[in-house]
């Protein structure tokens, strides 16, 4: 290490610190912000404490919101997080490893295309009449099944949900790919010898030996499921009437729609806690199993 | 230490050979199943991917009417339409912004991961826990005062008003990879080239930068994978048509062209042909990169 002149390194680091304000200065301004009642285009706020806060928490919306993202996050962990998983070992077997390149590429190809691609091209599928969706149904004669997707209040936070699996299971399994290539071989031939089935060595190597990426799958997982707004926002809307509201499009419809940014701000204050208890949970992990 | 098999009585053999069939046969059988799934799955993943690009060549009535065949005539006019009514100054909007935030960042990151490697300094851990932290932070919460500061910068409704919250929100993530890769540069180099009179700044132009391409270009990948495909703040900071970026130009697109989705699907295809290239052709750093920040 040198040390020359005391303010060389910050000079280098000048440049950095600048940018990160721009992520740093809202967090705590948004706090601020949330007590106030004001919108872009009065110059006058005015100071409400935390009233915001209690209009918020009596709000049916913001329950239905965070209702979905709930759902939202419980599906997500269900089908990436372990299908995920399922996905990587069976694609990491000796037995299917020579045509895995294939289907790993192709199973990650969906991260790649962005989500606007992905939700306007699904937005096709669901059509209720013309979609491929129900005319796949009617094919197969599932007539009863075919239904309008996106339009029904009961069924279009599950179709929004369904694409965003369909986009992410790979990004999964792709992580634990990794992650099951650092395993030791010879764990797997000594199992072998010992006569262990391929579900057995599953969960007694693979799922121990994967254990810190399953961690750092579920906070992503999680994290997604509780910012997710690009999915809603293209496919519904958060409709019919709200019923796939998830927290950031009722967040951007409150300020960007109705212009109650003081009310807007409170609800990011909310995704902001749950964002910070999930990577808290993930520190306290990580240092515990550090000290093991 | 061989034993003959003649030793074994023959009638044995048989019964171990039908045995040993017939765990065969359910083992294949398995392995066909096994293999079913991921076919399966495959064709989930697959499919809607090719229908987009097999539809865009199709007319409407032919998307509506036969849905699953290959079109009767291939309509390569689809893309001339989309690129002239709209994709293409969208496109172009892309390719600027993702060039600068990439260049933007990769400067930055180095400059600040070559401070963060090679000095000693009073507030280093802390600056270390701040690039930390700015992994946990979602834009989401952050929408609102950032929209007044653009505003209050005077840059709304410009390229920088993505360029400069896109450069903030990527430093966190590739100056620790990039750090990463500094710290397991030899000292002994960076003697050698102070002994032969270099600054501070050359040893970070000729020998960091140029050692670490692998990484650069790991973190130049990411970066634009980011750019080219975020959503949020592209439809939010910038208002005009004319400047706006793919993802958000397409809502636009969809909006004007509702009944004329073979040109649709084509603007869809064309929006997303660079980012599949770059994955297609750049695996190894795609994922590499994926991996390590294991950030989306």
């Amino acid at each position: 290490m040198i040390k020359p002149d005391k303010f060389v390194p910050y000079l280098y680091l000048l440049p950095a610190l600048v940018f990160l304000l721009l992520v740093y200065i809202p967090i705590f301004q948004n706090i601020g912000d949330s007590m106030y009642n004001w919108s872009t285009f009065s110059p006058d706020k005015a100071f409400v404490g935390m009233d915001n806060y209690f209009t918020l928490f009596k709000d049916p919306v913001f329950y239905e919101a965070l209702k979905n993202n709930i759902l939202y996050a419980v599906i997500s962990i269900v089908f990436q997080v372990f299908g995920g998983l399922i996905v990587a070992a069976v694609l990491e077997d000796k037995l299917i490893r020579k045509f895995s390149p294939i289907f790993r590429t192709v199973y990650f190809l969906p991260v790649v295309v962005s989500m606007t691609v992905i939700a306007l091209l699904f937005s096709f599928f669901y059509n209720p009449e013309v979609g491929l969706l129900n005319q796949f149904l009617k094919m197969i004669g599932l007539n009863n099944l075919a239904l309008p997707w996106l339009g029904d209040s009961e069924t279009a936070i599950y179709a929004v949900i369904a694409v965003s699996q369909w986009q992410s299971i790979g990004y999964i399994a792709m992580l634990y790919i990794v992650s099951i290539q650092k395993i030791s071989p010879e764990l797997y031939e000594a199992a072998e010898m010992d006569g262990a089935n391929k579900i057995k060595t599953f969960f007694h190597i693979t799922v121990p030996a994967t254990k810190e990426m399953t961690f750092v799958a579920v906070i992503l997982t999680l994290t997604g499921a509780f910012t997710v707004f690009n999915e809603p926002y293209i496919l519904t809307g958060g409709g019919p009437g709200t019923s796939s509201e998830v927290l950031s499009t009722y967040l951007y419809k409150t300020a960007f729609s109705k212009d109650m940014m003081g009310y807007a701000s409170a609800i990011a204050t909310v995704i902001l806690i749950i964002t910070l208890l999930i990577s808290l949970v993930q520190m306290k992990i990580f240092k515990t199993g550090k000290e093991d | 230490m061989e034993m003959p098999k003649s030793t074994i009585g023959v009638p044995e053999l048989v019964v171990e050979d039908l045995e040993y069939a017939r765990k065969r046969k359910t083992y294949n059988m398995r392995i066909a199943l096994v293999y079913a799934g991921l076919i399966a799955y495959f064709l989930v993943v697959a499919y809607p991917l090719l229908w987009m690009v097999i539809s865009s060549f199709k007319s409407t009535e032919e998307i509506f009417n036969h849905s699953w065949s290959l079109p009767h005539t291939w309509l390569f006019e689809n893309y001339v339409t989309a690129w002239n009514s709209g994709i293409s100054s969208y496109f172009l909007n892309s390719v600027m912004v993702t060039g600068m935030t990439c260049m933007l960042t990769v400067l930055v990151s180095a400059l600040g991961a070559y401070g963060l490697s090679r000095f000693d300094f009073r507030g280093k851990a802390f600056i270390l826990v701040i690039c930390l932290g700015g992994l946990m932070l979602s834009p989401q919460v952050s929408l609102i005062p950032l929209y007044n500061i653009i505003q209050k910068l005077g840059i709304y409704n410009t390229h920088w008003a993505l360029i400069l919250p896109y450069v903030a929100y990527r430093i966190p993530l590739t100056i620790l990879l990039i750090r990463a890769y500094f710290l397991s540069i030899p000292k002994e180099l960076e003697e050698a080239a102070r002994l032969d009179g270099c600054t501070n700044l050359g040893i970070l132009f000729r020998i960091f930068i140029p050692m670490s391409k692998p990484i650069l270009l790991t973190t130049v990948i990411l970066t634009a994978y980011y750019t080219w495909n975020e959503f949020m703040f592209a439809i939010i900071f910038i208002d005009d048509d004319s400047l706006r970026t793919i993802p958000a130009g397409l809502m636009q697109f969809r909006d004007a062209l509702q009944t004329d989705w073979g040109v649709l699907l084509s603007g869809l295809t064309i929006s997303a042909a660079p980012i599949v290239i770059l994955f297609l052709f750049m695996q190894k750093y795609f994922i590499r990169g994926i991996a390590s920040g294991s950030v989306k």
